[in-house]
């Protein structure tokens, strides 16, 4: 394992030319530097993910990709055009679902998708059409003429989704697409993804489900206080910087950092949280045997197997939803 | 390529349409929105003027009238009925300027929906404004009916009355906008109301002539644009033209429209591209 965070890569360089290109790119607010000289490039046909916590600079990042906010210094290439010269050109292509819904309250569901396929100018009987299919598509088609206000949360996500895709995007960009939805509308909406996937739509999607970045994204960064940490597909990420499985103990009394101290050894790594203590092995079972013979009696004892909550727990020292 | 649910391969469309302006594009928005309320608001457009004509231009006026031997040698209601035309214009370019543009940058969002489009900024300002233009043009319309239905009307010159009312209304609505745009809640709406609007309202020539007002006070209406407005439709309305000074006032209220996009460009451009 590396004894650094730095970003290491582990994408084969060769291939098509990139869909999104980022060099050096900053943002800054102010003084408050909110994206801090990352690099990445999003190849076309890819899903691709920004996993990081709150605050951690990915909302500002897909903002600058859809080119509605400046870019500070540093360059960004959305389909080899530049934003802050072709704005309109790219954002015709992207479908931008964004973190806060900017739906018309007022309007119909139906109504929602028709003006908003009227800002890309496309034919009235197309964006009629392509309505009616999209809102079959996320399931909302019963809800078709009725207002947007009364809707379930989850309702109006899907539909942001629905409204995103009017254009016929070639870049997707889901700035937390489930974020609020129920297990089941969340599995509604992996789906749909996944099928726009096959059919060539590149995906940006950020999030701070590590289930959902592994469920969706073929290769993702973290991002932590601004800037990128690690880079690479989701399992290689895991094998990289964590070990196959991991024992989790609970201790009635609390203590997990002297309970640390007296296992010390035994893992190949471990890691104190409030409220339970992590032993990184390749082996849990093995592992778990080891502990009981130290006669520690943990209350809670549970062997899973590594997520990108620890890569991102090894990467950071904290953990990624608090 | 046809998919499962129909939807094409990504980035190709069946035919393009008509190419329509793009601030077209972003006005339509706003005549989406009307669509729910229009019937309110046409019979609202109606009742204003003939409850206000009819109070204080047949009401009042008849005292006035018999007292004063009428204002600026024309009755009461023909004197009144253009001033209280710019009035209205007045109040609705400042009415739409303000709760809708906070709406559509916080409440709605709408303009964060648009700038996520191929519109560019000065697309969506100009989609809003021009909207407000329409809505303006609406009303004034219905406005100089009714009046002409009170026998207000003595020239044919006012049909000219409805730009100058559109040109009244715009020549708030675009500063107000701009305005609008730089504030985080709406309190201080209620107070461009109370303290700009309906002051203008009563003291800008709409119910009196400034002449009546003390010298210094004069000055004052002389400066704000409503004096303008109710001005060059009072003169359009009654065929009394001043073509020299009509013009001026024209162009006063123009600038200021102009003007006022201008800073709505700017105050838009940093509160919303960020
Ligand atoms: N318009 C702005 N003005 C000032 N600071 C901002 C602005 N937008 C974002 N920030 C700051 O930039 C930092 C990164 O914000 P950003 O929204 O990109 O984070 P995020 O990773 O999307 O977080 P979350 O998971 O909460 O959505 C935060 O500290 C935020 O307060
Ligand atoms: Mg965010």
């Amino acid at each position: 394992m590396p004894e650094t965070a730095d970003p290491t890569r582990l994408r084969s360089d060769a291939g098509p030319a990139p869909l999104v290109e980022a060099r050096q790119l900053t943002k800054r607010f102010g003084a408050f530097t909110a994206v801090d000289a990352v690099d990445f490039e999003i190849a076309p046909g890819e899903s691709f993910g920004f996993l990081g916590p709150n605050g951690a600079g990915k909302t500002s990042t897909m903002r600058m990709i859809s080119c509605m906010s400046p870019v500070t210094s540093g360059t960004l290439r959305v389909f080899g055009l530049d934003p802050e010269t072709d704005g309109p050109a790219i954002r015709r292509r992207i479908g931008l679902v964004p973190q806060e819904d900017t739906l018309d309250l007022q309007l119909t569901v139906f109504d929602n998708l028709v003006v908003y396929g009227r800002y890309f100018d496309l034919p009235r009987h197309e964006i009629r059409d392509r309505a009616k299919q999209l809102l079959e598509f996320i399931q909302l088609a019963e809800r078709a003429h009725e207002r947007v206000e009364p809707l379930s949360g989850g309702m109006k996500r899907r539909l942001t989704i629905a409204r995103a895709l009017v254009s016929n995007p070639e870049l997707l960009i889901l700035d937390e697409p489930t974020t609020g939805l129920d297990p089941q509308a969340r599995h509604l909406v992996w789906d749909r993804l996944y099928r726009l996937k096959q059919q060539g739509v590149t995906q940006v999607v950020t999030t701070h489900y590590m289930d959902e970045a592994e469920q969706l994204c073929d290769r993702l960064v973290i991002m932590d206080n601004a800037r990128i940490v690690a880079e690479g597909p989701p399992h290689l990420l895991i094998d990289r910087y964590s070990t196959r499985e991991v024992v989790e103990l609970r201790f009635a009394s609390g203590d997990y950092a002297s309970a640390a101290g007296r296992l010390d050894g035994l893992a190949s790594r471990h890691e104190v949280l409030p409220d339970r203590l992590l032993l990184y092995t390749d082996d849990g079972e093995a592992l778990v045997e080891e502990v009981r013979r130290t006669g520690m009696a943990p209350d809670r004892t549970l062997v899973r197997r590594s997520s990108l909550e620890d890569v991102f727990l090894y990467l950071t020292g904290r953990s990624l939803v608090e | 390529m046809t998919t499962a649910f129909g939807v094409e391969t990504p980035g190709m469309h069946v035919a393009r349409g008509p190419q329509e302006p793009p601030s077209l594009r972003a006005l339509r928005y706003w005549a989406y929105q009307y669509k729910r309320t229009w019937r309110g608001s046409i019979t609202t457009s109606f009742l204003y003027p003939v409850l206000y004509l009819a109070a204080l231009g047949v009401g009042l006026g008849s005292l006035v009238d018999n007292h004063a031997h009428h204002v600026d040698q024309v009755r009461y209601i023909v004197f009144l009925a253009p001033g209280l035309l710019a009035s209205t214009a007045m109040q609705i370019g400042g009415n739409d300027a303000t709760y809708p543009v906070m709406a559509a940058i916080k409440w709605m969002r709408t303009y964060y929906a648009q700038l996520a489009s191929p519109l560019r900024l000065l697309d969506v300002l100009l989609g809003h404004m021009g909207w407000i233009a329409v809505r303006l043009l609406t009303v004034t319309v219905i406005y100089v009916a009714v009046m002409a239905a009170f026998g207000t009307v003595l020239s044919p010159w006012a049909i000219l009355a409805i730009p100058a009312a559109v040109l009244t209304g715009l020549a708030f609505a675009t500063p107000i906008a701009a305005y609008a745009a730089t504030q985080e809640t709406d309190t201080a709406f209620s107070t461009i109301y109370r303290m700009v609007l309906i002051p203008l309202f009563l003291f800008s020539g709409t119910f009196f002539p400034v002449s009546q007002l003390p010298q210094w006070l004069q000055y004052l209406a002389y400066a704000t644009p409503l004096y303008h407005g109710v001005t060059l439709c009072r003169d359009l309305a009654l065929g009394q033209l001043h073509p020299v000074l009509d013009v001026l006032h024209a162009l006063y209220l123009a600038a200021l429209a102009v003007l006022g996009l201008w800073a709505a460009q700017r105050t838009y451009r940093t509160r919303l591209v960020v």
